[in-house]
């Protein structure tokens, strides 16, 4: 298997941010990253309010976010040859997250076939043990053609 | 013979209920989305914009954003329907719909969305459909396409939470 160096890795990352302007436009950032695994964070922002009532940012946003947050830990498996595309993704939305707080996300991969990878991720507003919203997603995957061995 | 409702008055109550309901949600506006209505159907339309881009090499238009406008064009339908009876039955104002708690959005509960094509650099249109609105509960199948009514691009299913109303029934 292609080893993939820490620096390799945020090198594909800082590409694939950089590369979404609808990431730009939420002010999506990057929080960590390891292999098959991926951290981002997006700040509040009153222009990605849903709830008028309460100020709580909308499901979408929280979706965009996950969503990215999967793609990338899907780049960053080892196996992964081609850029990747959500297939599915289904967001439960646990509390609503707080007002005014920096929402983070974790994504890992979980398992993956010759051409699907399932992404698991969750989302906090600052304390992990309560999620505000968990994500199970498919996206394709194409592996990475083997050197002979 | 009893008169019937003059039609600007008719339109002013329905189009202003859609636009109060519309207004209130700011991610709407931040995402360029606006709804177009016949009667009580309403097709929700997302501008195509270079900032909801996702693959900047196709392009494409990334998969959060068609979330997040399968998730509006769902949430706007389902306090619609439910304001609509309010708007016709007791030809309530924009007000009186308003105070009964009639523009209060549904929460989602979970939102599963099917990319069946990617979205391409131009604008999208979606309808939903409830296909079951209880008193709590609430489950909606939205469609999204873009240049033929035909060939979905994505699909997504919801269920959400009904906001309390503030009028008995």
């Amino acid at each position: 298997m292609a080893e993939i160096t820490q620096e390799r890795r945020e090198k594909i990352a800082e590409q694939f941010i950089k590369a979404l302007p609808f990431c730009a436009a939420l002010d999506i950032r990057l929080e960590s990253m390891d292999v098959a695994k991926a951290s981002m964070s997006m700040p509040y922002d009153k222009r990605i309010v849903g709830d008028p009532e309460t100020g709580v940012v909308h499901g979408g946003a929280v979706s965009a976010l996950m969503d990215t947050c999967c793609g990338l830990a899907v780049s960053l498996h080892p196996e992964s040859g081609k850029p990747t595309a959500t297939i599915d993704l289904r967001i439960e939305y646990m509390r609503p997250a707080k007002v005014g707080e920096r929402i983070f996300t974790h994504a890992h991969v979980y398992n993956v076939t010759r051409t699907v990878a399932f992404v698991r991720a969750l989302a906090h507003d600052g304390d992990v043990e309560k999620p505000v919203a968990s994500a199970t997603g498919a996206f394709t995957f194409s592996r990475l053609k083997k050197a002979a061995s | 013979m009893k008169q019937p409702e003059p039609l600007q008055i008719i339109k002013e109550r329905r189009d202003g209920a859609l636009k109060a309901l519309v207004d209130s949600v700011p991610y709407i506006d931040f995402m360029g989305v606006s709804f177009d209505r016949r009667g009580d159907e309403l097709t929700a339309v997302m501008q195509f914009d270079p900032k909801i881009i996702g693959n900047p090499v196709l392009p494409a238009i990334h998969g959060g954003a068609t979330a997040s406008f399968l998730e509006m064009a769902a949430l706007i339908e389902l306090a619609w329907q439910r304001a609509w009876g309010a708007l016709e039955e007791d030809k309530a104002d924009v007000a009186a719909v308003k105070a009964a708690g009639y523009l209060r959005l549904p929460k989602t509960i979970d939102f599963t969305v099917d990319y069946l094509r990617s979205g391409l650099p131009r604008d999208c249109y979606a309808r939903a459909r409830v296909n079951r609105s209880g008193r709590r509960y609430a489950s909606v199948h939205v469609e999204a396409w873009q240049d033929n009514r035909e060939k979905l691009y994505a699909q997504a299913t919801g269920h959400f939470l009904m906001p309390r109303l503030d009028v008995d029934g």
